[in-house]
């Protein structure tokens, strides 16, 4: 007698669980990491450490162990730093004719802040016993405000902001070609408003 | 003409013998777009908040430093002394530029001169340790580096001031 052979199908009708299952684990183990913060530069360590600079290029900022915010002798929130540092940064001060007029600054062009924003430097001093957070807040105001200024000449020369310049650079699908032209644009930004940032070292007695 | 009435309580099944099939691909989108943590976090780690922030988009050339007091199983002790987590060890402040080292040496070699150092200190850390872990780094001429934060509103950092 001849028997009629069959091989069993497997059930996958539980495919679909056994799947969702696996999908389910993923999803709760695992967390998409975006490690997103302030990027700085640090000075070389055995860089010169005195440098002659006129005091009206010198945005002097200050915390003290209680968190205070001192700027330029006076007593500030953290709210009014940022139009503060703009305001330092994009003065202009240097007469127009004179080496290093500042063009593009919208500025008050007072006598007693930065000359241009080539010279304008930002010094920020603490206090061992300042909070941190307190410190990356005020970092974040710091460039806060030179990215507004970047931003609004990224929009007068590229129409396009500064922000939205490097966020497309540092895309994973541009170009060569298209990384080459944005570059450019990033670098001529940079040096319109460079950051200069000191943190001076303090001492103690 | 004469049209057949179709039976309206018969509705067509819908057919689910694809459905494993998406239920797959959207299981690979998700374990090719994340990454399991192999890292258990040794110290309180709250990263504060900043929002003017840039993506480190290369995680390759990342050191990863966590900074605060280190965890406690019976709840947190107020006079722990602040400890620096590198790859699965705590390590004492002093020894920061030292296992950077370390941590550098493990990468590619082609990747250390773009090496990043990310800080993920907690928000409760003073600056004396940051001044001292920055201090170390620059001793090693490691000069790029992160202040890893979270987006949000700063002036939510300290919020009992502000």
């Amino acid at each position: 007698m001849r028997t009629k052979k069959t091989v069993p199908e497997v059930n996958a009708g539980s495919m679909a669980d056994i799947a969702f299952l696996l999908l389910i684990f993923f999803l709760v183990t695992a967390s998409i990491e975006n490690d997103t913060g302030l990027k700085r530069m640090l000075p070389q360590e055995n860089a010169k450490t005195t440098i002659n600079i006129k005091k009206r290029n010198l945005f002097e900022i200050s915390i003290n162990p209680q968190n205070d915010l001192m700027v330029e002798d006076q007593i500030i929130k953290l709210k009014e730093l940022r139009d503060m540092t703009i305001t330092f940064l994009d003065n202009g001060g240097m007469a127009q004719g004179q080496m290093g007029f500042c063009g593009y600054c919208q500025g008050e062009r007072s006598a007693h802040l930065s000359e241009n924003p080539e010279q304008a430097i930002v010094s920020l001093t603490t206090s061992r016993n300042s909070d941190y957070a307190f410190y990356v807040s005020v970092q974040n105001e710091i460039i806060g405000a030179y990215n507004v200024l970047r931003n609004r000449e990224g929009q007068r020369l590229f129409n396009m902001d500064y922000e939205s310049l490097v966020s497309n650079y540092n895309k994973v699908d541009a170009t060569t070609s298209e990384k080459s032209v944005l570059k450019r644009k990033i670098v001529t930004l940079r040096a319109m408003y460079p950051q200069k940032i000191v943190e001076p070292e303090t001492i103690y007695h | 003409m004469h049209f057949k009435k179709s039976n309206p309580a018969k509705l067509p099944t819908i057919s689910t013998t694809s459905l494993p099939d998406i239920v797959f691909i959207l299981l690979f989108f998700f374990m090719t777009v994340t990454t399991i943590k192999n890292q258990d976090l040794l110290v309180d780690n709250k990263l504060p908040l900043a929002n003017e922030t840039e993506e480190l988009t290369k995680t390759d050339r990342v050191i990863e430093i966590y900074v605060g007091r280190p965890k406690q199983e019976h709840g947190p002790t107020k006079d722990a002394m602040v400890q620096v987590q590198i790859d699965d060890r705590l390590v004492e402040i002093n020894e920061v530029g030292h296992q950077t080292i370390i941590a550098l040496h493990k990468m590619p070699e082609h990747l250390r001169k773009m090496a990043i150092v990310s800080i993920k200190a907690d928000s409760k850390v003073k600056m004396g340790v940051i001044v001292d872990i920055k201090k170390q780094l620059r001793a090693i001429n490691l000069l790029k580096i992160n202040y890893s934060t979270i987006e949000g509103d700063v002036f939510r950092n300290l919020r009992n001031r502000f």
